[in-house]
């Protein structure tokens, strides 16, 4: 933390405060294109962030590969690749591995990065799908392998992250050699954890990520939720419970987003006795079934998977997001002035109530709006 | 004519080439400039004696116009970043778009007038002067404003407002129109006035859901005079018609007690 003033901090003030900063541009027409605008929205909220943590999650940038898991591998030290190529071996078919290509760039200590396109292999049990197989093999290259973590294992997408400004990494990882139909963006302030490559955002399961400013007081508890159903926290960050709850929550169990948000921002049980029987009852079924997944503390975040961009603040907003859209773009941010930089005129924009989210879909999935604002309990 | 020579001085030229002097305006190019650069650089120039500054291409510079003590209006093109006017004590800043989060954040005397919308946080601790805003606004805004003697600030709202609207207000006025609803429609706004102990929430028509330890009440002349008041000024900022906001039933809200959390501390 020695550095903290020197990276975040060109005035040298004494006292360096602020939050992180979250970004997310989508197209809804599913048409790529390149990390500028996000790249240049998110470095426009720098002074949110202090260099100790900045990262991209990008859809559908690997399209020769792209019915194969993409897994991002960052090794703190170099025996560790050994390990992880046994591990990863033993378990799936490499069709293809590489360095992930990065440059000199103001970052610190960089990790050596790699990428593993790969198939399961025999050894996945029939009775397993190839979702919970995958899940279940990143959890224990990160649990067994040692200074080795999977930070990115969907399919066709691709998180980049590490310690740094946002703009940095996206220098580092030679991010505009890519080009993606949805990025969402995160420039870190750490409060409670410590910066470090694997603890910046986007958190990543499968094609979930989640960037996420706030912090979750109820870490503790999430986290041994979350254990009972195979998930391992390995990254030191809160964050981190969020990406493993969105993928129980919307891959495993099939909840729509309106019903997940009630559970990750619940109502008040004040709001809640307000309602008409019929939902009290539903609302009342959510609290106590997935208490242990309600999401304690201030939080503005943006999740996304292939096909949606979703923004859902903590039920009371104390963290800051807005909405806007321009023709096929949805852009989600933690200011306005950021989404005005890439986009002078917008179409819409509004402040999203707490704890109702916002989602960008693409329109071709059935899904004919451009956006929904779910409104449930209104 | 102001001596464009005596802020050399104060200032590198790399930001003084960004200022340009017309019929007495100051026209400030602000694209890609730091806010602490933009911020020395009206602070330069309105101790120098500006009467009237222009800002362009503002996009999320913080704390514009904090702490500038005369009178001297800032007109601001683009998207002011957080905490416009912070500390304020006597200039008019006049945006042409939307504001972000804690605009006016303990401002002490001056005008903020912003054609648009702003986020959370709105008048956050303001001590004095007026804020207008011609549409909607944030959570929590008039959150602990107060007053002291003759420093009573006044926010105007022409659009809605989101929760939390008054939270721990200890004085001063806010104005709420509902402009920008449908007919009948209410805010989205709950718990509002929580923890407030004085000062009072004007509502055109019946638009906000009640935090605890507050009441409803009707308005008498006094209030009246001052709705009438703001209302007016807030027509001629934004070109609105008096008649039709005149023509609703207002109320009050203001608390029940003026220390409503007695009953939690010892002493």
């Amino acid at each position: 933390m020695k550095n903290l003033g020197k990276m975040g901090n060109i005035y040298d003030d004494d006292k360096d405060f602020s939050g992180c900063s979250i970004f997310g541009m989508m197209n809804v027409e599913g048409k790529r294109f390149s990390p500028r605008d996000p790249v240049k929205a998110i470095a426009n909220m720098h002074e949110r962030g202090n260099g100790l943590g900045g990262g991209f999650a990008a859809y559908g940038i690997y399209p020769e590969h792209a019915e194969d898991y993409a897994f991002h591998v960052m090794y703190l030290r170099r025996d560790a690749k050994e390990k992880v190529d046994k591990l990863l071996k033993g378990n799936f078919e490499v069709t293809l591995e590489e360095e992930i290509p990065t440059r000199e760039a103001n970052v610190q200590n960089p990790p050596l990065v790699w990428r593993y396109f790969v198939q399961p292999n025999k050894r996945k049990p029939a009775n397993q799908t190839a979702d919970d197989y995958v899940t279940e093999q990143v959890m224990r290259v990160n649990m067994e392998a040692g200074n080795a973590f999977v930070f990115s294992s969907g399919k066709n997408m691709g998180v980049f992250k590490g310690v740094g400004f946002p703009e940095d990494i996206a220098d580092f990882f030679c991010l505009e050699e890519y080009e993606a139909y949805i990025w969402t963006c995160h420039g870190r302030f750490p409060t409670n954890s410590q910066g470090w490559w694997g603890g910046a955002h986007p958190f990543n399961i499968l094609d979930w990520t989640v960037v996420h400013n706030g912090e979750l007081s109820s870490y503790g508890i999430n986290r041994r939720y979350l254990e009972m159903y195979g998930y391992k926290c390995t990254m030191q960050t809160d964050t981190e419970v969020l990406a493993y709850a969105v993928d129980l929550l919307m891959r495993r169990q099939q909840l729509p987003i309106d019903i997940v948000a009630k559970i990750l921002a619940a109502p008040l049980w004040s709001e809640i006795d307000a309602l008409p029987p019929k939902e009290q009852h539903l609302f009342s079924a959510l609290r106590q079934t997935y208490g242990s997944l309600l999401m304690n503390g201030p939080f503005s975040i943006i999740v996304a998977h292939h096909g949606e961009m979703i923004g859902l603040t903590d039920r009371i907003k104390l963290r800051p997001l807005i909405a806007g859209t321009r023709e096929d773009f949805a852009y989600l941010s933690s200011e306005e002035s950021a989404m005005r930089l890439v986009s002078p005129t917008l179409d819409r924009v509004w402040y999203p109530r707490g704890g109702e989210p916002v989602v960008g879909k693409l329109r071709s999935r059935e899904h004919v709006e451009l956006l929904k604002v779910v409104e449930a309990g209104k | 004519m102001l001596e464009k020579e005596k802020l050399n001085a104060e200032l590198d030229r790399k930001l003084l080439s960004s200022v340009k002097v017309e019929d007495e305006v100051w026209k400030i190019d602000s694209d890609g400039m730091h806010y602490k650069d933009l911020n020395s650089l009206l602070r330069a120039i309105s101790s120098n004696g500006a009467k009237k500054i222009e800002i362009h291409n503002v996009c999320g510079q913080r704390y514009i116009g904090t702490d500038l003590d005369r009178e001297v209006q800032i007109d601001i093109y683009g998207t002011p970043g957080n905490d416009l006017g912070a500390f304020m004590n006597g200039p008019r800043l006049v945006v042409h778009g939307n504001a972000q989060d804690g605009c006016g954040n303990t401002m002490n005397e001056g005008q903020i007038v912003i054609h648009g919308h702003t986020g959370d946080i709105t008048g956050h601790s303001m001590r004095g002067g007026r804020i207008f805003v011609r549409d909607d606004v944030g959570y929590r805004v008039g959150i602990h404003m107060k007053e002291y003697q003759g420093k009573k600030p006044q926010l105007v709202i022409g659009g809605t407002a989101q929760d939390f609207l008054g939270e721990y207000m200890a004085g001063g006025a806010m104005l709420i129109l509902g402009l920008t609803l449908p007919e009948g429609e209410r805010c989205k706004a709950r718990f509002v006035g929580t923890g407030m102990h004085n000062g009072v929430i004007y509502e055109r028509g019946d638009l906000l859901e009640l935090g605890k330890g507050t009441r409803i009440m009707n308005v008498g002349k006094r209030d009246m005079q001052l709705i009438e008041t703001l209302a007016r000024d807030f027509c001629s900022y934004f070109d609105a018609d008096y008649e039709k906001i005149m023509n609703a039933k207002f109320r009050k809200i203001v608390p029940i007690s003026k220390r409503p959390y007695q009953n939690m501390y010892s002493h």
